[in-house]
């Protein structure tokens, strides 16, 4: 199988199993296999696409011209098949999971959650491998709307309402800002096509790039850079295995992607750095990592709490990708690997501590360590890695940022970092301390033991990966080098 | 200055049948007689082509032996299509009327109104 | 036969109309007018691929030669309304039988279909003809059907909204007669061709100047731009809904034809937007009817009143890029000219559905849509998406090529206010989405609506989705259409 059709069917296979998930509604087991089969299918792709790009085949595929200039097509790069992967790899880890979880607490309506799963997972593969920005964007929107069912699940008043601010935030700002930068750029240079080095080079004034790279930035919601922020503690009313791989994984780094994708192939490093005021972002990004990891710091709620320091860690992403350093560029990358692993970890954990001991709130969750030690073990890893402690996934990539920042100096970076991590070591590290070291409450009414086993497999696999993530992580760090090297 | 006007003195009955007309169609609440102002409206349109067809010193044009000069058949011919136009949609109007009066048991505008609201 | 089409195309829907009556049946009827629907949509498609191989068409009638005679003169703009107008018309007609059974009264659906004939037979004499007093004379046969078409509506609301539009519509007309009547005062022709050529000279009077006002206010009134308005949202709500289907989708559309043929051809671009400020009239109005149509329809109860208020905002759209005044402008109302039939044409065909099956179509009808009609359902959000502007579908086509216009032009302010104007459709089309999907049903269980609505609303839909992605032929025909109009376009 050439890489070209294995692109081809990276894209076909998530909507093909989304009809064939659909019309298995009334044989959950059928059903729950055929998200299994069309999830290994679909990284088994990828994986194709992945050894025909580095050992240098061509992969494009142009689907329809729209109109002059524009069209919908596909290529791969270093950070496609970075996203790609991470996002098709943990589908198959989140089914298994999601199998549990839905039948572990009776959800209603399980078929439309597997099948808006399978189709939220094509839209960010769309995303992944978009070789233009008018795809991206495209499937950026297919992506919010296959979504929305999937966060208003339960269907009462709190999940419409948090549908609402979900929708509403996401909808208005690709409307307002995302769009608008989008023809902008298709006004000044003809085409959208993503190229090495950028295409904005000598078609634009400083002043008005500061202005574009603001549109993006605002525009690109799912970045969740402050204030554009709000939607996702909005999209915690959704079950916990769409906030796990969606509000974790897929959804918030198609934001991110989709911002380094716009800064290194749109705007181009080079021309951003003579940009005076582009700095103003780094600001922005790094007033978000603070300001929501204090926010974070005063949450009760688990998912809550946990949605704030996704909302601090992916403006870590940011601000390493605007302080445009090549270090740091490269480090953005490798967050966006080590930032899944460490916070699916943690959302799994969430999920499992609601359905073995239907607890939500962080004061509950003293001595669960006792009867849920893989659990919590889990949760622990998964928390030393967004603290970036090692052995984790979350000390590689914080090593780059940092190491960026010195490259050019950037003391704010620096601040920002140390501030950052020693908030992150005040959420995290209490509650693995109550969990572990203090006696319970109260005893519970049914004595509990770890959640069903398909939902401890999943966190298992997540957590050993983020430690497996420090030890073996060459391959993605010399992908991901190729991006500042110059190979496209 | 009076030549002037008076010369042009087509154009000012015209321009006061249509005002007229039209003012009627704003301010009346009566059904019907919007529809008569609607028709004054109409007729100073016709009146308009009609009057600017006249060619001084022409006869009516119907071919005539010796006759040179003739009125502008033109606007005559457009404006019987007008007329037709006219009596079509005053008809269809007073039918409209007509059921109106049948379902509200009123032909007044702010009765309509009122009746509307009370429902 | 080939060579009659011009002429084809108005008669055999007009003489259709009568014979309706004759057939008793309503059955019978309804599949005569779908007959002789089709059999028009033929002929426009032949024309268009005529005017696409050999130029302009100029047929006369009658044999007698223009500027004499009137003259039917078909060119790309021609040919590219006259399909959208008698596509809508054949497709809402393929549901029309059932839709008509549940809200006309028996021995009425005869007339329904006669009148539908005739009004279509109207706006296709409007659309093909070179001539301006037989724009005038085809203009009053469409709009008196039209009047008479809303007042088969069941509700006697219906009886005052088309009293209300035949009062208004009749001003309208009358006031484009007054213009035509002065240009052929200043020019002694009432052909099209030859109006565009004699203008020139007399460009500069206070009379020509007398009829473009009079022309513009005129037409302005016939495609309910803001101010003048005031007749639609009435007219929309209590007409049958095959009637709105129809109405909604063509109507307005063909009266921004008039609006375009007499601005850009009989008088010009350089008269028009050169010597007057027109632009500066057109656009502050287009926003303004854009912006407060939508924010009301937001809060009406009514859906289909809800899509009226809607079709005020595309309107303005529409009349925002005539007014840029630049081709790219221009191409942009072109494409939504044909963009927003088929929008509204699919929803209000969603709307009849609804209206069959739950008797009626408030808010409180749309209640848990999504389980009780679910095909209606999709097809409304789809349909939804195309007007928010959603990528692949139509709405994003249109709207991509009025924000480029107005980036362009350099016009900020004007990107902003498009953009504003989508997402406050979100908001309006966001309100019946979550009813349909959220809401408890009154009676639950599925009740979809009958095939017969439900293929010409996908027809539509579907459309809506391939010509968001294959774009070639409403690009193609929009850019050039829009180019031979901006550069003079006359006298070919």
């Amino acid at each position: 199988m050439s890489a070209n059709l294995a692109l081809i069917l990276a894209l076909i296979v998530p909507l093909v199993g989304t009809v064939v998930i659909a019309l298995l509604g009334r044989w959950p087991n059928i059903r729950e296999a055929a998200t299994m089969i069309t999830a290994i299918s679909l990284f088994a792709c990828v994986i194709r696409v992945l050894i025909g790009y580095t050992s240098g085949e061509a992969i494009g595929i142009e689907v329809v011209t729209l109109y002059e200039g524009l069209s919908i097509s596909f290529n791969t790069e270093p950070l496609s098949i970075l996203f790609a992967m991470i996002a098709s790899g943990l589908w198959i880890v989140t089914s298994v999971y999601a199998v549990g979880y839905m039948r572990g607490a009776g959800e209603k309506n399980q078929t439309r959650f597997f099948t808006c799963f399978a189709l939220s997972i094509f839209a960010a593969m769309g995303v992944a491998f978009s070789a233009n920005l008018l795809t991206l964007f495209i499937f950026y929107e297919v992506l919010t709307l296959a979504t929305f069912p999937l966060v208003t699940h339960k269907g009462d008043d709190k999940a419409k309402a948090g549908g609402r601010t979900y929708l509403g935030i996401l909808m208005s700002t690709s409307i307002l800002f995302l769009l608008p930068a989008i023809i902008w750029v298709y006004a000044l240079t003809g085409t959208l096509d993503f190229a090495q080095g950028g295409i904005l080079a000598g078609t634009i004034g400083p002043a008005a790039s500061t202005v574009l790279l603001a549109l993006f930035l605002f525009g690109v919601a799912k970045a969740a850079v402050m204030p554009v922020h709000s939607w996702l503690p909005a999209a915690m009313v959704a079950p916990t295995p769409v906030s796990a791989l969606l509000h974790a994984v897929a959804v918030v780094k198609a934001g991110v992607f989709t911002l380094i994708k716009v800064v290194i192939y749109i705007f181009g490093t080079e021309f951003l750095i003579d940009v005076p005021l582009e700095s103003i972002a780094v600001y922005i990004a790094g007033f978000t990592i603070v300001a929501a990891s204090s926010i974070a710091l005063m949450q009760t709620n688990i998912k809550r709490l946990l949605a704030y320091s996704t909302i601090s860690q992916l403006s870590y992403i940011v601000m390493a990708t605007m302080a445009l350093a090549p270090f740091s560029e490269v480090g953005a990358a490798m967050h966006i690997a080590a930032h899944a692993f460490g916070k699916i970890t943690l959302f799994f954990a969430a999920g499992a501590i609601y359905v073995a001991a239907k607890k939500t709130e962080v004061g509950q969750l003293n001595g669960i360590g006792r009867r849920m030690p893989i659990t919590m073990a889990a949760f622990a890893i998964g928390a030393l890695s967004m603290i970036g402690v090692p052995p984790t996934a979350g000390f590689v990539s914080k090593w780059f940022i940092i190491a960026g920042a010195y490259q050019l100096e950037n003391y704010f970076v620096l601040a920002v970092m140390v501030v950052v991590t020693a908030l992150n070591a005040a959420y995290f590290l209490p509650i693995i301390f109550n969990a572990f070291f203090k006696p319970e409450d109260q005893a519970p009414a049914k004595p509990h033991g770890e959640a069903p086993w398909t939902m401890v497999a999943a966190l298992a696999t997540t957590a050993a990966l983020t430690l497996l993530f420090f030890l073996f992580n060459e391959p993605v760090l010399e992908l991901e080098y190729s991006i500042v090297g110059g190979k496209s | 200055m009076i030549e002037q006007l008076l010369s042009h003195y087509n154009y000012w009955v015209v321009i006061i049948l249509m005002m007229v007309g039209f003012y009627i169609v704003v301010a009346q609440g009566n059904l019907v007689k919007k529809v008569v102002g609607l028709n004054i409206f109409q007729t100073s349109v016709f009146i308009f082509y009609i009057s600017v067809g006249k060619v001084e010193g022409g006869t009516a044009p119907i071919l005539v032996e010796g006759v040179d000069v003739y009125s502008n058949p033109l606007p005559h011919v457009l404006i019987l299509t007008a007329i037709v136009v006219g009596i079509a949609t005053t008809a269809l109007a007073l039918a409209l009327v007509i059921r109106i009066k049948e379902a509200y048991g009123s032909v007044e505008e702010s009765e309509l109104q009122i009746r509307d609201q009370q429902c | 036969m080939l060579a009659h089409l011009p002429i084809l195309q108005v008669i055999l829907p007009f003489l259709a109309a009568p014979i309706c009556l004759i057939l008793r049946k309503p059955k019978l009827a309804w599949l005569f007018a779908l007959i002789v629907s089709a059999a028009a949509l033929a002929v426009s498609g032949l024309l268009l691929q005529q005017v696409y191989a050999g130029g302009v068409i100029s047929y006369e009638l009658g044999g007698w030669a223009p500027p004499w005679g009137i003259e039917y003169r078909i060119d790309l703009l021609n040919a590219y309304v006259l399909l959208v107008v008698s596509s809508l018309a054949t497709i809402v007609l393929l549901g029309a039988h059932t839709s008509v059974q549940k809200e006309i009264e028996a021995h009425k659906q005869t007339w329904f279909y006669s009148l539908y004939l005739l009004c279509f037979a109207g706006l296709l004499g409007i659309v093909a003809t070179g001539d301006a007093f037989n724009v005038f004379v085809f203009l009053e046969i469409s709009s008196l059907s039209t009047y008479a078409l809303i007042a088969l509506g069941r509700d006697r609301r219906a009886l005052w909204a088309a009293y209300q539009y035949l009062i208004m519509g009749t001003i309208g007309a009358t006031f484009i007669l007054i213009g035509i009547g002065f240009l052929y005062m200043m020019t002694g022709t009432l052909n099209m061709n030859d109006l565009a050529m004699r203008i020139d000279a007399v460009e500069s009077t206070t009379t020509v100047l007398a009829a473009f006002g009079f022309i513009v206010v005129g037409t302005s009134l016939k495609l309910a731009l803001f101010p003048l308005h005031l007749w639609l949202p009435n007219a929309y709500t209590y007409a049958p809904s095959m009637v709105t289907a129809f109405i909604a989708a063509t109507a307005t559309k063909v009266a921004v034809y008039v609006l375009i043929r007499f601005l850009f051809t009989i008088f010009g671009e350089s008269y028009s937007f050169g010597r007057h400020p027109l632009a500066e009239i057109l656009i502050p109005l287009a926003i303004i009817g854009l912006l407060s149509a939508s924010t009301v329809s937001i809060s009406q109860p009514l859906i289909k009143r809800m899509l009226a208020y809607s079709s005020v905002a595309q309107i303005g759209y529409i009349v925002l890029g005539i007014g840029m005044g630049s081709a790219l402008g221009l191409t942009a109302s072109l494409l939504h000219v044909f963009n927003h039939a088929m929008m509204k044409g699919g929803l209000f065909l969603a709307l009849a559905a609804v209206t069959y099956r739950m008797g009626g179509s408030e808010i409180g009808h749309m209640r848990g849509l999504a389980r009780t009609m679910p095909l209606t359902f999709w097809a409304f959000v789809l349909g939804g998406l195309s007007l928010i502007g959603v990528p692949l579908t139509v709405g994003f086509v249109s709207k991509w090529y009025l924000i480029l216009a107005a980036i362009e032009l350099g016009w900020w302010p004007i990107v902003i206010v498009v953009l504003v104007g989508s997402l406050l459709a979100v908001l309006y089309v966001g309100r019946v989405v979550e009813t349909g999907w959220f809401g408890e049903p009154e009676k639950p269980g599925r009740n979809e609506a009958p095939p017969s609505l439900l293929i010409p609303l996908w027809i539509l839909i579907a459309a809506n989705f391939y010509f968001g992605i294959d774009t070639r032929l409403t690009i193609g025909v929009a850019e050039n259409a829009a180019a031979w109009l901006m550069g003079g376009g006359s006298g070919l």
